[in-house]
């Protein structure tokens, strides 16, 4: 791409270790990338002594011409001769595109093997790092470095060895050869350097400022746009549109300012290159002519000359991208290097249990956690629960309730003490063994895109289609299920949008059924699931919690009341627990929340029972 | 894209010029290897210095006219394709902020997005590459074939015969090319899918201890794309080979014939080293057609999408002659109103009918999908009505202008979105004239005051793109501040409470029942505690209205209220 010059690279940071660590996901391919050097070598090698050899063509064509001929052989081309020259090139050019032909074929095997290796390392290591990682990153983020990161390096990769390796020969081959055949010539030739030189670095330098300015503007008016559509019922509400239009026009006007400025630079580069090309080619046709005049040069030469010194500007041009090749595969590799270095789980330790079935009496001992060291949210916890006992954990949004979800299920750790499980360390347990012991139905319920029978047998491995259906029957799913046209077999889409939101919760609470879990944990639905729904899901959720020990992410003051512990959570930490009646009597934080939670405001407290 | 490029109409005059300065450019360059032929044949053959130098002299003239010719050429069409995509980008901006609530829906707000940023860009890109090369090239080409026969009529058909060969390798490749590279894509699809999956899912996955079905989902969508893409690109690896040897074998049958030819002593030693030259410059010229052909179709695919955003005309629109209801009473009357959103089987509202008049505060409750935003949604005329009519102080929405009519409420939407600047820019969102006094008791009414004045610049504190630097609750009480600030007769509220902890809840509906007491306000909720205290409360289900009344009245009239209060409430919790 001649126009894809000068397009600013993104720098690597650290671009020798980058580098190094790069060429070690290539050194599997050590054979293959030998031939591919050797044959990207002799390709180049062969198309550089085309030229020479027409010009060898022409000498001799001139000499017959140009030299008066004795006069009995007349007019006399050696035709033999230059038959046999051309038979010659025509092999050297067969033979040099099928080494190009080949060499890309390899190169994109590498590249394409190296590609899938690196995905599939990204995509393992995601399933090793803990979950802090996940929750300090949007999903963007993350998505945008197995996409965008790893395409670019897929893209860049199958150029920039080839086209390092060609574009060097050809220049190193070029301008050996014009010394072969004249090096008054070569130096005419070699004086032009020092203007391409030139005319990047001038041309470089102002392109990135302009492309920088171009991209913050583009930023800009992405971010305005988005919020703009996202936020297109206020501001029609507010009548907001003629402001909009007129802060769209500005930001639009800078991003033109910006954007045809550093468009006219790069478009600049080829031209100029052309010309100095051109200057040079001026100056080799007069130098030649007069050297041909003198009888200091064949005109031959002068036409290889002439063909060697038009392919100059391709290589420089290469040459000169190559580097900003080169920096920006290597920074799309040092982003997925980065995920790839990210800390890990401490791994499970070697005399882990893997099986295990607890009766199900969970207790908190003497924990100590928080989500940074500076902000400790809990100091020796201690609490104490039997087989089947129900702890619900109430508070405001954004009060830290998953906090205990998240450290009973070892998503975090514990700073200091202990969860235990039957009067075991969790930590004794391998993650996998412990996850299995408890069930979760999360209110932001998650389906992947395949069947509903696949996203109920997502409880247990190997589950027979009578325990699914098993499973849905026992948690009211049974019935919607069978209404739908293909039943079990309908295909969730992506955002599981062709069910309703309560259906969504039935199969995750299916789910949950057909694992059969000893402990449970679960989050009440607060809304957004219309009345119905929400009895058959309450349901369904009692029966669940039957004989199970359950920690209950409770809004509904039923679940609160039959709780045997309820522990309040507000701005990340505990402040009381105790029972319902408990906690009333104490009329403190819990006692406020109920009333304004549960009663309007014209109610009493009526419920102090 | 050609329909796009009416667009255009304002560069016509920089677009000739353009399209001038090129062509005399490529003339310019064309040029060179005939003076060349000169040099040689009439130079050299004579030994005449100064002739060669006077011809050298020409074509550095030549050269630097070309350059020049090149630069300005270039310096127009980065105008003129910056501007046209500047356009483009405005009147697509444009016409989203017409659209009513229904076109916005239909087309996807992410997928409006990407169209005003990405799209354009991707088709200015392309422009410059036309006017730059798509231009310059045929010129070039056809300047050379020209050329070339004028030297050398007898070697012409060489290059003719080239040119089929050259389209046949593009046309091969396109033709097996292309449809691979959708497959690929619709690949990368896939694995974004599942990827995202696994990111949003990590808890479920991980409780669930099925990391490894993961990976096996992740490993097979892979390997997919390997297959694919390495398939893709062995096909390309022919290309550059492939062109390069057809342009190598085109200088050796010239070379042969012009040998031969030169024997019959039919051409002139320096007539075919300019042949040469001018096969290689037609032939190069065909490359860089073929590149830009290459781009053409994702940009094509662009411009479809422009086109499909610039093609719809809101079917919104205020009538030509205007009512304008001269008192202000914030009365709202719906009579048998039906809507029915595009394309649905069933109507999200039916057959509604009821009036909230001044100074009422009407509760409305109703499961998901019964059609509380819907019928909310109706009033300010997000949407039209499919049939029935909706009244504003007594007047049809649709005879008033949609500004007048939105001057008179205050909506609260569900989700609090705010736009980066200030706070107080954000309030002032409501009313551009609100005095400073105005916007602090909002706030105040608001709850907002505490955490405003908790910040470093008090009101002057940055809001950062969709609020994403305040809480939730704060967000949704700015933009509760942000409808007082107006101080309209109507205030909608969309279940805009949600966020709020429950101790700031109840004091902002003790102070917004103070203020709003002369207007009249809509509040939809989910909760009953919520709308249990208004004047009246409508009930929805299924899109029906089953009841109004207060809350009394329909605990004994209205079963499906009853229902929805039980399942919230305990019996000993009601009054």
């Amino acid at each position: 791409m001649p126009m894809g010059f000068a397009v600013p690279g993104e720098k690597a940071r650290n671009f020798r270790q980058t580098l190094r660590r790069l060429l070690g996901y290539l050194s599997p391919f050590r054979a293959e990338l030998t031939v591919i050097v050797c044959m990207a070598v002799l390709s180049t090698v062969f198309s550089v002594i085309g030229p020479k050899i027409i010009g060898l063509v022409i000498s001799r064509l001139s000499r017959g011409i140009l030299s008066p001929a004795p006069p009995e052989i007349g007019f006399a081309i050696e035709f033999q001769a230059i038959g046999r020259l051309m038979a010659f090139l025509l092999v050297l050019y067969l033979v040099s595109a099928a080494f190009s032909y080949l060499t890309q074929y390899l190169m994109a095997g590498i590249t394409q093997k190296t590609v899938y290796r690196l995905r599939r390392e990204i995509s393992e290591k995601l399933t090793r790092l803990p979950l802090k990682f996940f929750d300090g990153k949007t999903h963007g983020e993350i998505l945008s470095r197995v996409t965008n990161d790893v395409d670019t390096l897929s893209n860049t990769m199958q150029q920039s060895l080839v086209s390092t390796i060609t574009s060097l020969v050809t220049l190193v081959g070029s301008i050996g050869m014009m010394f072969t055949i004249s090096w008054q010539l070569t130096l005419t030739a070699l004086a032009t350097l020092p203007l391409y030189g030139l005319a990047t670095a001038l041309i470089a330098r102002h392109s990135h400022r302009h492309f920088r300015e171009q991209q913050k503007n583009l930023g800009e008016l992405s971010g305005f746009v988005e919020e703009q559509y996202a936020g297109h019922r206020v501001v029609k509400a507010f009548s907001h549109e003629p402001v909009s239009l007129q802060a769209f026009g500005k930001i639009n006007d800078s991003l033109y300012e910006s954007a045809w400025k550093a468009q006219f630079i790069t478009g600049i580069i080829m031209p100029l290159m052309g010309f100095i090309n051109n200057l040079g080619f001026v100056l080799i046709c007069v130098v030649g002519s007069i050297f041909v005049i003198r009888r200091a040069l064949d005109l031959g030469d002068v036409q290889a000359f002439i063909q060697y010194a038009r392919q100059f500007t391709h290589p420089i041009l290469q040459t000169a991208n190559i580097s900003n090749v080169l920096q920006s595969t290597l920074a799309a590799s040092e982003r997925v290097f980065e995920l790839l270095d990210e800390p890990e789980e401490s791994p499970d330790p070697p005399d882990a249990l893997t099986a295990f079935s607890p009766r199900g009496e969970v207790a908190f001992e003497g924990v100590k956690f928080g989500y940074s060291p500076e902000k400790i949210l809990m100091n020796d916890l201690n609490l104490r629960m039997a087989p089947g006992e129900t702890i619900a954990i109430v508070g405001p949004t954004g009060a830290g309730k998953t906090t205990l979800v998240n450290l009973l299920m070892r998503f975090y750790e514990t700073m200091e003490g202990a969860v235990t499980i039957d009067r075991l360390d969790a930590r004794c347990l391998s993650r996998s063994s412990l996850r299995r012991l408890f069930g979760m139905v999360l209110q932001d319920t998650w389906l992947f895109h395949g069947t509903i029978r696949e996203n109920i047998a997502y409880g247990r491995e190997n589950a027979s289609e009578e325990e699914i259906q098993k499973a849905a029957l026992a948690a009211h799913a049974d019935h919607f299920i069978r209404t739908l046209p293909d039943g079990y077999q309908t295909v969730l889409n992506e955002e599981a949008s062709n069910i309703s939101q309560g259906q969504r919760q039935l199969l995750t609470i299916a789910r949950a059924f057909l694992a059969d879990p000893a402990i449970l944990i679960l989050d009440e639905a607060t809304s957004s699931v219309d009345t119905r729904t929400e009895m058959l899901i309450q349901e369904a959720m009692i029966r669940l919690m039957k004989g199970r020990t359950s920690f209950v992410i409770a809004h509904r003051l039923s679940t609160i009341r039959n709780a045997h512990l309820i522990l309040v959570m507000n701005q990340g930490q505990i402040i009381e627990r105790g029972t319902h009646r408990e906690l009333l009597a104490a009329r403190g934080f819990y006692a406020d929340l109920y009333n304004s939670q549960f009663l309007g405001a014209d109610l009493r407290d009526g419920a102090g029972s | 894209m050609i329909k796009l490029f009416r667009y255009l109409r304002p560069y016509r005059f920089s677009v000739s010029l353009s399209l001038v300065l090129i062509f005399v450019q490529s003339l310019a360059d064309l040029s060179l290897p005939t003076l060349m032929s000169d040099m040689v044949d009439r130079g050299i053959a004579s030994g005449d210095t100064d002739y060669i130098l006077r011809i050298g002299a020409w074509m550095v003239l030549l050269a630097t006219l070309g350059i020049f010719c090149h630069v300005a050429s270039g310096y127009l069409s980065a105008r003129i394709s910056m501007g046209f995509g500047r356009d483009l980008r405005h009147r697509v901006f444009q016409r989203v902020l017409c659209y009513s609530l229904q076109e916005m829906d239909r087309i996807g707000t992410s997928s409006l997005i990407t169209r005003t940023t990405n799209d354009v860009t991707q088709i200015q890109q392309v422009l410059f590459m036309l006017l730059r090369i798509f231009a310059w090239a045929p010129l070039m080409a056809a300047g050379g074939i020209v050329m070339a026969i004028g030297l050398e009529p007898k070697l012409a058909w060489i290059l003719m015969a080239t040119i089929p060969v050259m389209a046949s390798v593009f046309l091969l490749l396109a033709w097996k090319g292309i449809p691979l590279f959708q497959l690929i894509q619709a690949r990368l699809d896939v694995l974004n899918r599942v990827l995202r999956e696994s990111l949003t899912g990590i808890r479920v996955i991980r409780a669930f201890d099925r990391v490894d079905f993961e990976q096996q989902r992740f490993d097979r969508a892979n390997s997919d794309l390997t297959e694919m893409s390495l398939r893709v690109n062995r096909l390309m690896a022919a290309f550059f080979p492939a062109v390069l040897l057809v342009v190598n074998m085109t200088t050796l049958v010239i070379l042969w014939y012009g040998s031969h030819n030169l024997h019959q002593g039919e051409i002139r030693i320096g007539a075919l080293m300019a042949f040469l030259q001018y096969a290689m410059q037609i032939l190069f010229s065909t490359i860089m057609v073929s590149v830009v052909f290459i781009m053409v179709p994702r940009a094509s695919a662009s411009a479809s999408r422009i086109h499909e955003v610039l093609d719809r005309h809101p079917t919104l629109f205020d009538p030509p002659r205007p009512q304008k209801p001269s008192d202000r009473r914030g009365e709202v009357e719906f009579r048998q109103v039906t809507f029915c959103y595009p394309g649905a089987e069933q109507p999200a509202i039916r057959n509604i009918s009821f009036r909230a008049g001044a100074g009422e505060f009407l509760g409305i409750i109703g499961g998901t999908g019964s059609g509380k935003t819907t019928l909310i949604h109706l009033i300010p005329r997000f949407y039209d009505a499919s049939s029935g009519a909706v009244l504003v102080d007594g007047t049809d929405v649709r005879e008033m202008t949609q500004e007048d009519l939105r001057s008179r409420i205050g909506f609260v939407s569900q989700k609090a979105l705010l736009f980066t600047g200030s706070v107080e820019d954000n309030l002032r969102f409501g009313k551009e004239t609100a005095t400073s006094e105005e916007i602090r008791q909002a706030a105040d009414i608001a709850q907002a005051t505490e955490f405003i004045q908790e910040k470093e610049e008090g009101f002057r504190s940055p809001v950062a793109q969709a609020g994403a630097n305040l809480s939730g609750g704060q967000r949704q009480r700015l933009s509760i501040a942000r409808a007082l600030v107006r101080r309209p007769e109507i205030y909608i509220f969309d279940d805009s409470f949600s966020a709020l902890d429950f101790k700031t809840d109840a004091r902002l509906r003790a102070r917004l029942r103070q203020e709003t007491a002369g207007a009249t306000v809509l509040l939809v909720a989910q909760r009953v505690s919520t709308v249990m205290s208004a004047d009246r409360i409508l009930v929805l289900e299924d899109g029906q209205l089953v009841g109004l009344g207060a809350h009394r009245e329909l605990m004994e009239a209205c079963p499906v209220y009853r229902e929805i209060v039980f399942s919230q409430l305990s019996a000993e919790e009601l009054p």
